[in-house]
C-alpha cells in the first residue's frame, strides 16, 4: 500500500529546529500550510529544539537544520531544507495533494 | 603615522614581545605519535583544525583515533570522534590490534565516538538548511566530556550525503571557525585523489592552518607509507617526505632529521673477541658506541667476525641483539658451534637475542621501526646486522643508505657498539659498498677471499678505524674450531703469500736453512781436520828442529872434550920437559 493512499492515516511530523530562528520559524509555518492544505486533520506535527534539546539530535541522526522527519507512514523520511519548495515537498513527503491544488493524480515518487 | 610610532616604540618594550608566544606564534598539541611530534616541534596547532589527506588505507583514521587516545593517556586531554563512515563497534574492532583501547575510554568517559550516517536516500533537500544539528551534536560531545580534542572522519561523507555543495562549504567553513572559538584541536580528514594529492571537495581552502599528506606507496611490490607536512602556518616543520609505520603500538614516524650528530663519544673500548684482531686495532679494540662495517665477498666469514663479537660481548654481561637476514637461529647457532662459538649458553642466559626475518617481508621503514623497537624494549649494548646489504631487496639503494644512516644514527645516539656486515657482489672491489655506507661507519674491516694459486685464502685487513691507531696489514684469516685466527702476515722474497703458497714458500724455507746448516757442518769439519794437520805438521818439525839442536849439542860436547883431552896432553908433556932443565929457564931467553 502506498504511503498517502489510506486517507485515514495518520501522518507523524517530527520538525528538528535549533533555536528560533528565522529559517526555523520559515520552514514551521510552511510545514504547517502545507499540513493544512494537504493533510487537514491528519496529521501531528511535533518541533523538537535541539538548543534546548541537544541529545536528541543523535535519535534521528539530524545533521541538518532545520529537519523534517515523517515518522508514520512508514518508511521514515528525512527532508532537510526550510520547506519553501512546496511542489518538492510534497513529493518528497510522499503526500497526495488535495485536489484543488492538483489534478493530476500521478505518483511523484519515482521522480523524487 | 601611528604605525611609525608602534615600530619605533616595540624595541623600547620588549616585555610585550617576550609575552607574546615564541617565534613559531603557536601554541601546539602534542599527538603522542611517535616521530610525529619530533617533525612538527611540538604537534599540531592547539585549537585549530589540521586537515590529514591521503588515500584510502593510508592510515587517516588511525591518525586521528591515536592523536585522540594518546590525548587523552598522555596529556589527559578527552577526545571526540565523529566518524561519517564506521561506527563505534567497527572502529573500536579495527584498532584494537593496535593497542587501542576505545571502549575502556569511552567508559572512563574520556572518549565519545559519534557516528553520524549521511546518506543520500536519506535525506531529500527541500530549500535552504544549515549544519545546526551537526553543530549540536559536537557541540553536545564536546560538553559532555570537556574535550579538547576531536577528529571529524571524514567530511567528504557529507559532501556525497548532501548535493548543496555551496551550502555546505560555507557550513564547513563555519564549523571550523566555532571549533576554534570552542578551543578544541581539531583534525578533519580527507581523501586525495592521485595524482595531484588534493582532496576531492577541496578541504585544504577551509583548513589554513595544518595539512599533513599521508601516502601509501608501493614500489617494486614492497610498499612504503610516507607522512608529509605540506603546510605548517606560522610553524617549522620538517618539510620532507617520512617514512612512518602502523604496527601493534600505532603510528610511528621515523624522522631522520630528528637525529643529528650530537651523541656523546665514548674512550671506552670493546673486545672484538678475536685477539688478533684486537691487536690489529690498537690492542684494544673497537669503540664502545661506534658502527663498525664488515665488508666482504660470499663465504669471505663475516658473519664469523660479527658473531665472535656477539658472543664475547654477551658472554660478559652485556646484552646482545642479533639480527640476521639470512639465517635461521638454529642454523646461526649449529654454524657458529663449527668454529667453536658457542652461542646457546647466552640466549639461555638471556642476554643474547637473535632476531631473523626476510628482509623483503617488510619495506625499509618497517624493518627500521621494528629494530627501533626491539632496540628500545631490550636495550642492548652491542648489536649485530648480518647483513645489511640485503635491505637493498626491500628498497632502492638510495633508500637503503637514508636507512642505514637512520640506524647508525639511532645505535650512536643509545651508545651501542653496532656492527654490520655487508655483501660484497662478486667483481665489485673490495672498498665498495653498493649503498656507500662506508663513511657512515667508524670502523670498516674488509674481507676478502682472492683467488690465488688454485685455492681461495680469507685475508682480513682494516681499511679504516677512526680514532685509535690499526695495523696496516693484511692478514690471513683462518676459520678453526676454535674460532677465527688472524695468521700474522708471512712476508717472502716475492710479498706476503698465503694458504698454500705460505706454507710450501716455508718449507721450501726451511729446506733452505738445512742445507746451510750441512753446509756449514761440512765447513767447520773441514776446518777442523785442517787444523788437526797443520798441528800434527807442526809438531813433526819442532821434534825435527829438537833433533838438530840434539846433535848440535852433541857436536858441542864432543868437540869440548876433545880440547880437554889437548890440553891436558899439553900439561903432561910440559910437565916431563921440566925435570931436567927446569933450573935455567933463564939461559933459554
Amino acid at each position: 500500500m502506498k504511503p498517502g493512499s489510506d486517507r485515514s492515516e495518520v501522518w507523524e511530523l517530527f520538525l528538528y529546529i535549533a533555536g528560533e530562528t528565522p529559517r526555523s520559524v520559515i520552514a514551521f509555518q510552511n510545514l504547517k500550510d502545507i499540513c493544512n492544505t494537504h493533510l487537514a486533520g491528519r496529521y501531528t506535527i511535533e518541533v523538537i529544539d535541539l538548543v534546548k534539546n541537544p541529545t536528541l539530535a543523535e535519535i534521528d541522526q539530524i545533521v541538518a537544520i532545520p529537519t523534517l522527519v515523517r515518522k508514520l507512514p512508514k518508511p521514515v523520511r528525512k527532508i532537510i531544507g526550510d520547506l519553501s519548495n512546496t511542489e518538492k515537498t510534497l513529493i518528497d513527503l510522499q503526500v497526495r495533494p488535495a485536489k484543488l491544488k492538483n489534478a493530476t493524480q500521478k505518483d511523484h515518487r519515482d521522480a523524487s | 603615522m601611528s604605525k611609525t610610532t608602534t615600530t619605533k616604540q616595540t624595541p623600547q618594550n620588549p616585555a610585550q614581545r617576550i609575552q607574546k608566544p615564541d617565534k613559531s606564534g603557536i601554541e601546539k598539541a602534542a599527538t603522542g605519535i611517535a616521530g610525529f611530534d619530533d617533525i612538527t616541534f611540538g604537534g599540531l596547532p592547539r585549537n585549530r583544525p589540521t586537515l590529514i589527506c591521503g588515500g584510502p588505507g593510508s592510515g587517516k583514521t588511525l591518525f586521528g583515533l591515536e592523536f585522540l587516545a594518546r590525548g587523552i593517556t598522555e596529556h589527559g586531554e578527552p577526545g571526540v570522534f565523529v566518524s561519517f563512515e564506521e561506527t563505534e563497534e567497527e572502529l573500536a574492532k579495527n584498532v584494537k590490534s593496535l593497542g587501542l583501547d576505545l571502549p575502556d575510554l569511552i567508559a572512563k568517559k574520556k572518549l565519545v565516538i559519534d557516528t553520524l550516517r549521511v546518506d543520500r536516500e536519506d535525506y531529500l533537500e527541500t530549500g535552504d538548511y544549515d549544519l545546526g544539528g551537526l553543530f549540536i551534536r559536537v557541540g553536545c560531545a564536546i560538553d559532555s566530556i570537556g574535550a579538547k580534542r576531536i577528529v571529524l572522519d571524514s567530511m567528504e561523507a557529507l559532501f556525497s550525503g548532501l548535493t548543496d555543495h555551496m551550502r555546505l562549504r560555507s557550513e564547513i567553513h563555519r564549523l571550523f571557525l566555532w571549533l576554534k572559538d570552542k578551543g578544541v584541536t581539531a583534525i578533519v580528514t580527507g581523501e586525495s585523489i592521485e595524482p595531484s594529492g588534493k582532496t576531492r571537495e577541496g578541504l585544504e581552502e577551509f583548513i589554513s592552518d595544518c595539512v599533513v599528506y599521508l601516502d601509501h606507496r608501493v614500489n617494486d611490490t614492497i610498499s612504503t607509507r610516507r607522512l608529509r607536512i605540506t603546510k605548517y602556518r606560522g610553524s617549522f616543520h620538517g618539510t620532507n617526505e617520512y617514512p612512518f609505520m602502523i604496527d601493534e603500538s600505532g603510528i610511528c614516524v621515523l624522522p631522520v632529521t630528528s637525529l643529528n650528530l650530537t651523541y656523546k663519544a665514548s674512550t671506552e673500548r670493546v673486545s672484538t673477541g678475536i685477539a688478533s684482531l684486537d691487536g690489529m686495532l690498537g690492542g684494544k679494540g673497537y669503540y664502545r658506541g661506534s658502527s663498525v662495517l664488515v665488508t666482504g665477498t660470499a663465504g669471505s666469514g663475516k658473519t664469523s667476525v660479527g658473531a665472535h663479537f656477539i658472543h664475547a660481548a654477551s658472554r660478559r654481561g652485556e646484552r646482545c641483539l642479533m639480527w640476521s637476514f639470512e639465517e635461521s637461529e638454529s642454523q646461526i647457532v649449529r654454524n657458529m658451534r663449527s668454529i667453536g662459538i658457542d652461542l646457546e649458553p647466552s640466549i639461555k642466559a638471556g642476554s643474547l637475542k637473535i632476531l631473523t626475518s626476510r628482509p623483503q617481508i617488510f619495506g625499509l621503514e618497517m624493518h627500521l621501526g621494528i629494530i627501533h623497537k626491539e632496540i628500545n624494549a631490550f636495550a642492548p649494548k652491542c648489536i649485530c646486522i648480518d647483513p645489511v646489504s640485503n635491505f637493498i631487496g626491500a628498497g632502492t639503494v638510495s633508500e637503503t643508505k637514508v636507512m642505514l644512516t637512520r640506524l647508525v644514527d639511532l645505535t650512536k645516539s643509545k651508545g651501542i657498539t653496532t656492527i654490520m656486515t655487508y655483501l660484497i657482489r662478486g667483481g665489485m672491489p673490495a672498498e665498495t659498498t653498493d649503498a656507500g655506507v662506508s663513511s657512515l661507519m667508524d670502523t670498516w674491516i674488509v674481507l676478502t677471499d682472492p683467488e690465488f694459486n688454485g685455492e681461495r685464502n680469507r685475508i682480513l685487513s682494516v681499511l679504516k678505524s677512526r680514532g685509535m691507531p690499526h695495523s696496516n696489514q693484511m692478514r690471513e684469516m683462518l676459520l678453526t674450531s676454535h674460532g677465527v685466527e688472524l695468521i700474522d702476515p708471512y712476508l717472502g722474497p716475492s710479498g706476503a703469500v698465503t694458504g698454500a703458497a705460505r706454507k710450501s714458500l716455508e718449507a721450501s724455507e726451511k729446506a733452505l736453512a738445512v742445507e746451510w746448516e750441512i753446509k756449514l757442518l761440512r765447513k767447520k769439519k773441514d776446518l777442523e781436520n785442517s787444523r788437526d794437520l797443520t798441528e800434527a805438521r807442526i809438531k813433526m818439525l819442532r821434534s825435527r828442529l829438537q833433533t838438530q839442536e840434539q846433535s848440535l849439542q852433541l857436536e858441542i860436547s864432543q868437540a869440548k872434550s876433545l880440547e880437554q883431552v889437548k890440553v891436558e896432553d899439553r900439561t903432561r908433556m910440559g910437565a916431563t920437559r921440566s925435570s931436567a932443565p927446569d933450573h935455567k929457564p933463564q939461559e933459554q931467553r
